[in-house]
C-alpha cells in the first residue's frame, strides 16, 4: 500500500553521487529517517558516496528536558494518574525515570495517543489524569482537536509540544557545524506545509528537501540538495509530493492555533530557542498541569536539572558527534539500561545505532 | 506493517473504510489485516480514502495519483540530469 521502492533507480542514484566525488555534510531532524537511514544501511552506503548525513534534534523525547520529566515525576508522586508515551517514561530523570516510579506503584500508564488519555480520564472521574503532550507540529494538531472537544474536568496536560523551524534557525546560528543541506521531515511538513521552512533557505542560502521515509525517498533527497548545490540555488524542495502540499493540512494548523500560543522553550542540548514551543492559551487555564497544579509545581521552577553523568545526548542532537564516538555507548549505556534519553526513543540516534549494530 | 505504539512522530498509512460522522471517528484498515477506529477531526475523508495515521488521528490524505507519478518524476529526474 503506497510503498514505492525501485532497486535500479536506487543503485542509479548511489553510482551518480559516487562520480561526483563530493564532500557534503547534511543534516535532518527525524527518528523515522534516522531508522530508515541506519536500518537499511544507507547511512553506510552513502558515506561511501562523500555524503554525510547525522539526525539532529529530531526525536521529541529526546528534547524533553530533564525539568519537564522532573515535573512528569513530581505529579506523579502527587497521586495523579501520570500518561505519556511508551518511550518517555523509560527516560531517566534525576534520580528516577516515570517506569521506576511505576515500580514503586506510581500510576503511570503508557498511552498510544491523548484519546487513550482521555478515556482514562471519563472512566477515573475520582483522580486527576495528565498527559504529558510531547511531539512536534505532527502530534500538536492531536493535542489540540482533543482540548477544544471538551474533555472531562479531571484531566489536564503538561504541555511540552516544540516546533521545528527555529529550532533549525538556531543551530544554524549556533554555527558549530557545517550544514551543506537539510532532509526537511515529511510528517511534520504534512502538518505545516512546505512555507514555514522557505526562510532558512532565504536567509542562510541552505538547500532543503522534504522527504518521505522510503530508502528511495531519502536518496532522491540527496540527488535534489546535490542537484542544487551544483546548480547554485537553495530553495525548498518537495519529494513528498505523495502526502505533503506546500500550504500543509490547513484544518490541522487552525486547530493548533486555535489552541495554542508560541513560546519560547529550551530543547535539551540547547539554550532557550526563540518561538520554537506551543503553550495553551489562557482560554484553556484548566486543562493546564501548569496551572492547575501551580502550587505543587513552583518548587520546581527555579531548580536547574542536571543531565545525565557522561552523557553525550546535547552534542548527539546538535548534529556535532555520533552515536559511537560517546564513550559510553555499549559500554554503560543500552537500550535496556540507558544514561540518556538517546537510547531509550526509537527514535534516538543511540536507540537506532544499537538496534541495527548487528548488521553492520 | 510496522504497527508500533512507542514511536512518537511515526506515521502510517491505511484504508478508510467505514465513517461515523457524529463522532468524527473513523475505521481504517492497515491492509494486514489490523483495523482501529481513529479520529478523522483534522481531515476531510471518504470511505475508500487512504490517510496516513499518527497517535491515533488521521493527518493527512495520500494522494494515489502522485504516488503512482512519484517513480516515474525520480526517472526523469535522473535521466535529465545525468548523460549529459
Ligand atoms: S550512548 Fe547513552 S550516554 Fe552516550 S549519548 Fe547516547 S544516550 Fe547518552
Amino acid at each position: 500500500m503506497f510503498s514505492i521502492n525501485d532497486n535500479k533507480i536506487v543503485h542509479e542514484v548511489l553510482s551518480n553521487i559516487k562520480k561526483k566525488e563530493i564532500n557534503l555534510k547534511f543534516m535532518h531532524v527525524c527518528g523515522t529517517h534516522q531508522d530508515a537511514l541506519v536500518k537499511n544501511g544507507l547511512d553506510f552506503l552513502l558515506r561511501n558516496c562523500g555524503i554525510e548525513i547525522g539526525q539532529g534534534p529530531g526525536c521529541p523525547v529526546c528534547v524533553t528536558t530533564p525539568k519537564e520529566i522532573e515535573e512528569m515525576i513530581f505529579l506523579a508522586k502527587k497521586n495523579k494518574i501520570v500518561t505519556t508515551f511508551g518511550d518517555m517514561i523509560k527516560v531517566p530523570g534525576e534520580k528516577k525515570s516515570l517506569q521506576n516510579l511505576k515500580t514503586e506503584g506510581y500510576d503511570i500508564k503508557t498511552v498510544y495517543g491523548i484519546e487513550d488519555a482521555i478515556s482514562i480520564a471519563k472512566k477515573k472521574t475520582d483522580k486527576e489524569i495528565v498527559f504529558m503532550a510531547v511531539g512536534f507540529e505532527t502530534t500538536a494538531p492531536t493535542t489540540a482537536s482533543t482540548i477544544l472537544n471538551n474533555p472531562p474536568e479531571n484531566f489536564s496536560i503538561l504541555c511540552c509540544h516544540r516546533t521545528i523551524p527555529f529550532a533549525l534557525k538556531t543551530i544554524i546560528e549556533m554555527g558549530e557545524l557545517k550544514i551543506d543541506g537539510l532532509i526537511e521531515p515529511g510528517h511534520v511538513s504534512t502538518i505545516i506545509g512546505s512555507e514555514p521552512f522557505e526562510f532558512i533557505s532565504r536567509e542562510y542560502n541552505i538547500p532543503q528537501v522534504i522527504a518521505g521515509f522510503e530508502p528511495i525517498d531519502i536518496l532522491m533527497g540527496v540527488w535534489m540538495l546535490i542537484k542544487q548545490i551544483e546548480q547554485g540555488f537553495s530553495f525548498v524542495q518537495n519529494e513528498y509530493s505523495r502526502v505533503v502540499k506546500r500550504e500543509g493540512n490547513i484544518k490541522a494548523q487552525k486547530v493548533i492555533n486555535e489552541v495554542f500560543e508560541v513560546c519560547d522553550i529550551k530543547w535539551r542540548g540547547f539554550p532557550i530557542i526563540p518561538k520554537s514551543g506551543l503553550i495553551l492559551k489562557n482560554d484553556f487555564d484548566k486543562y493546564d498541569a501548569r496551572k492547575k497544579f501551580e502550587d505543587d509545581l513552583k518548587n520546581l521552577q527555579d531548580y536547574e536539572f542536571k543531565e545525565p553523568k557522561g552523557c553525550r545526548c546535547g552534542e548527539l542532537l546538535r548534529g556535532l558527534i555520533s552515536p559511537q564516538e560517546c564513550p559510553l555507548f555499549g559500554i554503560k549505556c543500552f537500550p535496556d539500561k540507558p544514561v540518556g534519553p538517546c537510547m531509550v526513543s526509537m527514535e534516538g540516534s543511540c536507540n537506532i545505532e544499537y538496534k541495527y549494530l548487528k548488521n553492520k | 506493517m510496522v504497527y508500533n505504539r512507542k514511536i512518537v512522530c511515526l506515521a502510517i498509512p491505511g484504508k478508510i473504510i467505514k465513517i461515523d460522522d457524529k463522532d468524527n471517528l473513523a475505521t481504517i484498515d492497515y491492509g494486514d489485516g489490523t483495523k482501529r477506529i481513529i479520529n478523522i477531526s483534522l481531515v476531510d475523508v471518504k470511505t475508500g480514502d487512504y490517510v496516513l495515521v499518527h497517535a491515533g488521528f488521521a493527518i493527512e490524505i495520500l494522494d494515489e495519483d502522485e504516488a503512482q507519478k512519484t517513480l516515474e518524476l525520480f526517472r526523469e529526474i535522473l535521466s535529465d540530469t545525468e548523460g549529459k
